[in-house]
């Protein structure tokens, strides 16, 4: 099987792999909307929604006759499952609204443009490793699509792209809360991305200090943090995750990652309590939900890039990298060894965490208050910015005084 | 023929929750489920329609939590309190705005028939402006009447010809 699918062509493979990917994030990405309903609900002391249930007939009756399962029927309707399936499908049966007053061209483009940088980033970032053997040594290999050198760059370059459907929605509704919106938008993502890209120099700085790798993959971050524990020596700092050692690089990244995602407590795009619903005022149905899984998807690739950088991949625990565990389970497991198994062990626990930290995100957004536009805009110029850069200082007079 | 059923289709009653193969079923319960209020909230009702959302009585067990502030997102305006003539031309155009299928619920003695305010200022009813789907007496009403009217709009949504006007409205 393996075999037939490595004689295809190389084009038809990519094809797949891509295909794969997308098949994932986008469930996930649905999944999330729900699970932001239920966590707020559970946050909040309610039960949130349970009531709704398949019916039998018609195009929903597998859905029905699942919910007819004993106990797993009752348990999906409880984790609001069918609500899921209800709100996808009733945007489908809904008028699209498209405004008179709107530029169609562009009011129709921007949500396409949203989609396309949440799912381009996903090409770079690695999502597991197993061992293959080149030319008779054994050799880590990342599970990622495209992996390229610039990784983090490419992360970088092509998210940031998408702001400009935030603009362009503001901007083709017309509308003065839309278009407010989307001025909010840039200024913030633009604040923000500043202490972002600042925050992460550290790392790579450590990474391609003299005599390192030069590199900015995001594969090779990972591998930096996949050493084991020699003593209390230098050397075993290989084995800490990012966020022990860069603490304050970890924590920009991810207030930064907050505002780039347009979460709460940094929702100025949206701010539902003065803009109505910010840039996607004029927004229904279809288009408006493409916005929310876009949103979405940047939450789970940032999320994932914060995990490669700080959080240690696919590794267990600090100390503990995934081939130290696969050694481990092979005492145990026969076929342990085998690279389809190790790349599922790396896959699941990468995305253990990025649950986790999609977790974080909805946990954050439901606990804090929002800030003002103009807090916002304070902490992102007058705290983070100096912040990361006397980080940066910081690390790179350390990084040369451990040099010497 | 003379039957003692006088039920030509099938009875809920009887066969639960099984429908018959029809787009209409289908569309009607996607909807159903998922009726997205836009809240109206003019005056005191507002506090109740505040406390049916509020983890005591959670309207969001039926799907209904999401409170979208844009008409465009939206599936059905709570009016909920007093409509004044000067909010009434607002209170229909954001029913104008909003996107096929909309449903209205007056909540409230004011929204339904004008309540105690038999003045000059006040709209005798908001139905008189959006056509009304349905109506929740009280002053102001119980958040548990809220829920009521809900579930009763669902059971609307679920015997309308869907499939029929699916097109059309659109």
């Amino acid at each position: 099987m393996f075999d037939f699918y490595f004689h295809l062509h190389l084009i038809v493979r990519l094809v797949l792999q891509s295909l794969a990917v997308i098949l994932v994030l986008f469930p996930i990405a649905a999944a999330c909307s729900m699970a932001e309903r239920k966590i707020s609900a559970w946050i909040q002391g309610r039960p949130g929604p349970n009531r709704t249930i398949a019916p039998i007939g018609g195009l929903l009756t597998p859905l029905g006759l699942v919910g007819r399962i004993p106990f797993l029927g009752p348990f999906l309707q409880q984790m609001g499952i069918f609500q899921l399936a209800a709100d996808g499908g009733k945007f489908t049966f809904k008028e699209d609204p498209v405004p008179g007053h709107v530029n169609k061209f562009y009011f129709v483009l921007a949500p396409i443009i949203s989609m396309i940088p949440a799912l381009t980033t996903v090409v770079v970032v690695p999502v597991g490793a197993y061992f293959a053997v080149v030319d008779g040594v054994k050799v880590l290999k990342p599970i990622v699509l495209a992996n390229v050198d610039i990784g983090l760059l490419a992360v970088f370059a092509v998210s940031s792209l998408g702001v400009y459907s935030v603009i362009l929605a503001g901007w083709a509704s017309n509308s003065k809360y839309a278009f407010l919106g989307g001025v909010r938008a840039s200024a913030q993502l633009i604040s923000y991305e500043l202490s972002m890209t600042l925050s992460v120099l550290p790392v790579f700085l450590w990474i391609n200090k003299p005599g390192g790798q030069g590199t900015l993959s995001l594969f090779d971050a990972v591998q930096f943090q996949s050493g084991v524990f020699h003593g209390f020596s230098l050397a075993s700092l290989h084995g800490l995750w990012g966020v022990c050692y860069m603490p304050v690089s970890a924590f920009i990244f991810l207030v930064a990652l907050f505002a780039e995602t347009n979460r709460a407590p940094f929702d100025m795009p949206e701010s539902e309590s003065e803009l109505v619903a910010g840039f996607h005022t004029e927004y229904g149905a279809f288009k408006w939900s493409l916005f929310f899984l876009a949103e979405y998807c940047h939450m789970i690739i940032g999320s994932a890039v914060c995990i490669l950088l700080f959080f240690g991949g696919w590794n267990l625990l600090p100390w503990v990298p995934l081939a130290t565990l696969i050694d481990w389970l092979s005492h145990f497991i026969s076929f342990a060894g085998h690279p389809l198994f190790m790349g599922l062990v790396g896959i699941a626990i990468f995305l253990g965490k990025v649950f986790f930290f999609i977790f974080f995100f909805m946990w954050v957004r439901w606990t804090l208050p929002r800030f003002r536009y103009d807090q916002v805009m304070d902490l992102g110029w007058k705290k983070l910015l100096p912040l990361s850069i006397a980080n940066l200082l910081f690390y790179t007079l350390g990084i040369a005084l451990l040099q010497k | 023929m003379v039957s003692a059923n006088t039920e030509l289709a099938y009875n809920t009653k009887i066969e639960g929750d099984i429908v018959v193969t029809k787009a209409d079923a289908v569309i009607n319960w996607l909807r159903s489920s998922s009726v997205w209020p836009m809240p109206m909230g003019l005056a005191c009702c507002a506090i109740e329609l505040m406390g049916v959302a509020a983890s005591r009585f959670d309207i969001a067990r039926f799907g209904a939590e999401v409170f979208r502030f844009s008409p465009r997102q939206a599936d059905c305006m709570i009016v909920a309190g007093t409509v004044t003539y000067k909010m009434a031309p607002h209170v229909r155009r954001i029913y104008d705005q909003m996107a096929e299928p909309k449903w209205v619920i007056a909540m409230g003695a004011c929204a339904s028939s004008g309540g105690m305010y038999r003045s000059y200022a006040t709209l005798q009813g908001v139905d008189q402006i959006v056509p009304v789907d349905v109506y929740i007496s009280g002053c102001p009403p119980r958040p548990e009447a809220l829920l009521d009217a809900l579930i009763k709009l669902q059971s609307k949504i679920g015997r309308e010809r869907s499939a029929k006007t699916l097109l059309a409205s659109a």
